[in-house]
C-alpha cells in the first residue's frame, strides 16, 4: 500500500462506498417489508429477495477493497449458494404458509391455485370414503 | 446398484464445479491442488451417490451473457420495487396467485425457471404441478388481470431463454416456431 493514493484507488473507495450504501440499503428495506407488510407470503418477497442484490453489493465491495483475485472466486461461491438455497427457502416457507393460510385472501386479487387445491382435497376425501385406501 | 450407472461425460459439470468450490474455498489454484481437489470430487460423487441430472447436452454461452445481465437488471429493478412498495404501500399492498403453464417438462428446467424467478423479487413459488409441469406463483403487487398477465408472459420469456441457453432440440425448435409465428 503506497501512502499516495492514486486516481485508480479513488475511484475504487467511491465504487464500494456506494455498493456498500445500497446494500445496506436493500437490508433496511428487508427490515421495512417485514413490518409492514401484511401477510407471511409478501412478507417473505421482503425477507429474502431484497439480499439477493444486497449480497451481491457487499460482495462486490468487499473483492474492490481486498485487491487481490484470490478472494473472488470465493465470493462468488458464497454468492452462488446464496441464489441456490434462497429460492428453496422461500418456496418451502411459503408452500407451508399457503397450506396452513397464513394469508389474508382478501389481499389477493386472484387466485389460481384455490380451486386446484379444492379440487384434489374433494377427490382426496371422496377416496377415503369409498374404500379408505389408496388408489396409487 | 440399483440405479442406471451414470456416463463420466455426463458426471463432468458437476466435478468440476465441485473442484472449483475446492479450490476457491482453499484460495489456491494451484495444480497440485487442482489435482487434489479431482480426486476428492470423485470419490464424493462415488460414494454419496446423487440420482442424475439429465442435461440436454447444449449450453449455448452466446445466449447465456445476455441472459445474465438482464437478470441481474430485473433484479435490480425489482429490487428497488419491492423496497418502493414496503416503504409507501405497506399494508395496502395486493397481490395474486397465478397459475403459469411452462412449455417444458424437464425437471431440470422447470426448476431453473422456477429458480429465476423467485430470486427476481416480487413474485415467488408458492406450488410446483409435476405432472403438468405449472408453477403457481405469489406476486406481490398485482391488482389488475393485465398484470396477472404481465407476470405470465414474463415468467414464460424466462423459459424460453433458459430454452435457448440450454433446453434440448425440441424445445428450441418450438421456441423456434412459436416466434415465427
Amino acid at each position: 500500500m503506497n501512502p499516495e493514493p492514486t486516481a485508480v484507488d479513488t475511484v475504487i473507495d467511491a465504487v464500494s462506498a456506494v455498493f456498500m450504501v445500497v446494500g445496506a440499503l436493500m437490508s433496511l428495506a428487508a427490515a421495512v417489508g417485514l413490518l409492514r407488510f401484511p401477510d407471511l407470503l409478501s412478507r417473505m418477497h421482503a425477507a429474502t429477495k431484497p439480499q439477493v442484490l444486497g449480497l451481491f453489493l457487499l460482495l462486490a465491495s468487499i473483492g474492490l477493497q481486498m485487491r487481490t483475485w484470490w478472494v473472488w472466486p470465493v465470493l462468488l461461491v458464497a454468492w452462488i449458494f446464496q441464489l441456490l438455497t434462497v429460492p428453496v427457502s422461500a418456496h418451502m416457507v411459503g408452500r407451508a404458509g399457503y397450506r396452513t393460510k397464513h394469508l389474508h385472501r382478501e389481499l389477493l386479487s386472484s387466485d389460481e391455485l384455490e380451486a386446484v387445491v379444492q379440487k384434489a382435497a374433494a377427490k382426496a376425501s371422496r377416496e377415503d370414503a369409498s374404500d379408505g385406501g389408496r388408489p396409487d | 446398484m440399483s440405479r442406471r450407472r451414470i456416463s463420466l461425460r455426463q458426471e463432468l459439470p458437476l466435478l468440476v464445479w465441485l473442484v472449483i468450490v475446492w479450490a476457491a474455498l482453499w484460495q489456491d489454484f494451484s495444480p497440485g491442488n487442482l489435482l487434489f481437489g479431482a480426486i476428492l470430487a470423485v470419490a464424493v460423487a462415488r460414494m454419496f451417490y446423487l440420482p442424475p441430472v439429465d442435461l440436454s447436452g447444449r449450453f449455448n454461452i452466446l445466449h447465456a451473457v445476455p441472459f445474465a445481465l438482464s437478470f441481474m437488471g430485473k433484479v435490480v429493478a425489482a429490487s428497488f420495487q419491492v423496497m418502493y412498495l414496503a416503504a409507501v404501500r405497506g399494508p395496502t399492498v395486493t397481490n395474486a396467485v397465478v397459475a403459469v403453464p411452462l412449455r417444458s417438462h424437464e425437471d431440470l428446467m422447470v426448476t431453473a425457471t422456477g429458480h429465476v424467478i423467485s430470486l427476481i423479487p416480487g413474485s415467488l413459488v408458492v406450488e410446483v404441478d409435476r405432472s403438468t409441469s405449472t408453477l403457481y406463483l405469489h406476486g406481490l403487487n398485482l391488482s389488475t388481470p393485465e398484470d396477472v398477465e404481465k407476470l405470465r408472459r414474463e415468467v414464460r420469456d424466462i423459459e424460453a431463454g433458459l430454452i435457448r441457453i440450454m433446453g434440448t432440440r425440441q424445445e428450441l425448435d418450438a421456441i423456434r416456431q412459436e416466434a415465427a409465428a
